[in-house]
């Protein structure tokens, strides 16, 4: 068996994946691929190496090596708990609210380890964003959602240009602005999971991840996030956990692919990274068969 | 071979299921029959002599002029009291054993465990302990109204608490995450989001919690509240006395007149209650909330 984990491949990846687009036909080509310009792979923002995380002691996922890049998404896909909603969570340090969970391995942030024992979770989620799968707005007005961050972080400014330009950057501006102290529960779901993502940005954060943000939504508002998410790459970096194949090929640049493995006594199944390459040659010319097998729909 | 036809119920089985039904609802007659009876003859003993004599007069020996002024502000200072007591402590031990007490340590069991018995304990032993150590005792209170509060205050903490931690836990913790992720610190989490979304929930099991101190009679007869006063409580440290006292006063007297007054005073009673419990309720379906 190949080393599970594809390191990338460099300035050649776009050639490769256009001669596999090209092979292949295009099956899940993102409409805007051949205009869309890859940001240079810099420093990433986040590297991962050897992480495992266990609750209670059984581990749940193991060795993952990721690198999340600023202006790319990166897309985490694979079968249910396969533990990529697991490694998320460890780039804000969400698994610290989960008793008994423990982190190995390396989380460099700019190169600095997150889980090092002089840092505080909460300064690591002031730069880290999140948004989960199910639209959590607070039980408060539209407004006073988006103000919460800032007001907690004592952000300078005026608060209504702060809230007002959250809502822009999320584009909701124009759907929200005459109901502004209405209670935010009276949105639909798409606008509160477009709420949840203005409420991240409103804190500047430098990442925003996303635990299967449409999941709950219907293909237009899910298509409306999708764009937004194009956007929003222009200034973050982004991190997708998603299940829709679709989606991860539609608007992410890179993706890793996670597979369950039993372990020997086939006592524990531990999420594994099987692939993590450009989105292109995931979908169009996976290394690994296992990849193939799930993205062509056989498995999974 | 099976028959097709559908066989018809049982003559005997419609017999026991129309039994069944028919002795629920002689329970629940009773129970409303009861009531409606007990209320039904406290108005109309009570009706002629329910005038503001009864709200502005102090307690005689004259029947005809008698009043429980001193025991309705003696009920709102020693109630009143006791919610400033309870309300902060309650909601506070509420927070810890909901968002900070890690349940896997035994102490915190504990306190969980002590807490559901003792809203359990009957209302005579708080007023007991409170004799022993907030009237006599290294308190030293005396016969006061603070002292009165005091030992009410730990008769409903259990139930504030309880009722409490309710309110703390039916916030989803979708919203915890979310404040979280923003960078909030766990105290910013509670102070700002939950503990807001809580309050109408609290607020709700506190008034229940209150109106039960309202109508409590024998831990505070226990600690001297049984006395003829007639005058207003004027500070922490006077003496008191409250409607149910004045009301066991004026039963256990001879004169049917008093009786009559008590009947009087009851209502009053009554009047409290209901309109806690109102307030209670119209607060639970204004702000109930599906998350």
């Amino acid at each position: 068996m190949t080393d599970p984990i594809i390191q990338r491949s460099g300035e050649g990846h776009d050639a490769l994946a256009d001669a596999a687009a090209t092979v292949h036909g295009t099956p899940y080509a993102h409409p805007d691929a051949p205009q869309r310009e890859q940001a240079a792979l810099g420093e990433p923002v986040f590297k991962l190496r050897g992480v495992s995380v266990a609750y209670a002691g059984t581990p749940a996922v193991r060795d993952v090596d990721l690198d999340v890049h600023a202006h790319h998404i990166t897309a985490l896909i694979g079968p249910s708990g396969c533990g990529k909603s697991t490694v998320l969570r460890c780039l804000n340090r969400m698994n610290d609210l989960v008793a008994d969970a423990t982190v190995a391995g390396e989380v460099l942030y700019h190169g600095q380890d997150v889980y090092a024992p002089n840092v505080d979770p909460v300064e690591v989620r002031k730069l880290v964003g999140m948004v989960f799968q199910k639209p959590n707005p607070f039980p408060k007005s539209i407004y006073e959602n988006i103000a919460f961050g800032p007001r907690v972080l004592g952000m300078k400014g005026s608060m209504d240009e702060i809230v007002e330009r959250a809502l822009r950057r999320a584009a909701l501006w124009d759907e929200v602005k005459d109901r502004l102290k209405q209670s935010a529960y009276g949105m639909s779901g798409g606008q509160q999971q477009r709420l949840c993502i203005a409420r991240a940005l409103a804190t500047d954060p430098d990442v925003i991840l996303m635990d299967e943000p449409c999941s709950a939504l219907d293909p237009i508002s899910t298509a409306r996030i999708e764009d937004l998410l194009l956007e929003l790459r222009k200034s973050y970096a982004i991190v997708i956990v998603t299940h829709n194949m679709q989606q991860a090929a539609r608007v992410s640049d890179r993706t890793a692919f996670f597979t369950v493995e039993l372990d020997e006594g086939e006592r524990h199944r531990t999420g594994r990274i099987v692939e993590f390459d450009a989105t292109e040659k995931i979908f169009q010319n996976p290394a690994d068969p296992r990849t193939e097998a799930y993205v062509t729909g056989k498995v999974g | 071979m099976s028959t097709t036809q559908i066989a018809p119920t049982s003559q005997r089985e419609r017999l026991l299921g129309g039994l069944f039904r028919a002795s629920l609802f002689v329970s629940l007659a009773i129970v409303i029959l009861t009531l409606v009876w007990l209320i039904v003859s406290i108005l109309i003993e009570g009706w002629p002599r329910l005038n503001q004599d009864v709200l502005f007069h102090f307690p005689s020996s004259n029947p005809e002029i008698a009043g429980a002024q001193s025991a309705i502000m003696g009920t709102i200072w020693v109630v009143g009291l006791t919610a400033l007591i309870t309300i902060p402590l309650g909601v506070g031990a509420a927070l810890y054993l909901e968002e900070y007490a890690d349940r896997d340590r035994w102490w915190n069991r504990l306190i969980e465990l002590n807490i559901q018995n003792l809203a359990a304990v009957p209302s005579i032993v708080y007023g007991i302990l409170g004799l022993a150590f907030f009237v006599r005792g290294f308190l030293g209170l005396g016969q006061t109204v603070l002292a009165a509060a005091l030992t009410l205050s730990l008769l409903v903490l259990p139930i504030v608490i309880i009722s409490s931690r309710e309110a703390i836990r039916a916030v989803p913790d979708s919203i915890r995450q979310g404040a979280l992720a923003l960078g909030a610190t766990q105290w910013q989490t509670i102070w700002r989001q939950v503990l807001p979304a809580s309050i109408p929930g609290m607020a709700t099991g506190s008034i229940l919690a209150l109106s039960r101190a309202i109508g409590e009679a024998a831990p505070l007869v226990l600690l001297g509240g049984l006395t003829f006063i007639t005058f207003n409580p004027e500070g922490l440290d006077s003496a008191f006395t409250v409607l149910p006292i004045q009301i066991f006063n004026w039963i256990s007297r001879p004169q049917e007149e008093f009786h009559v007054l008590a009947a009087a005073a009851i209502i009053v009673l009554l009047v409290l209650l209901v309109a806690m419990n109102a307030a209670a309720i119209l607060l639970r379906n204004k702000y109930q909330r599906k998350w």
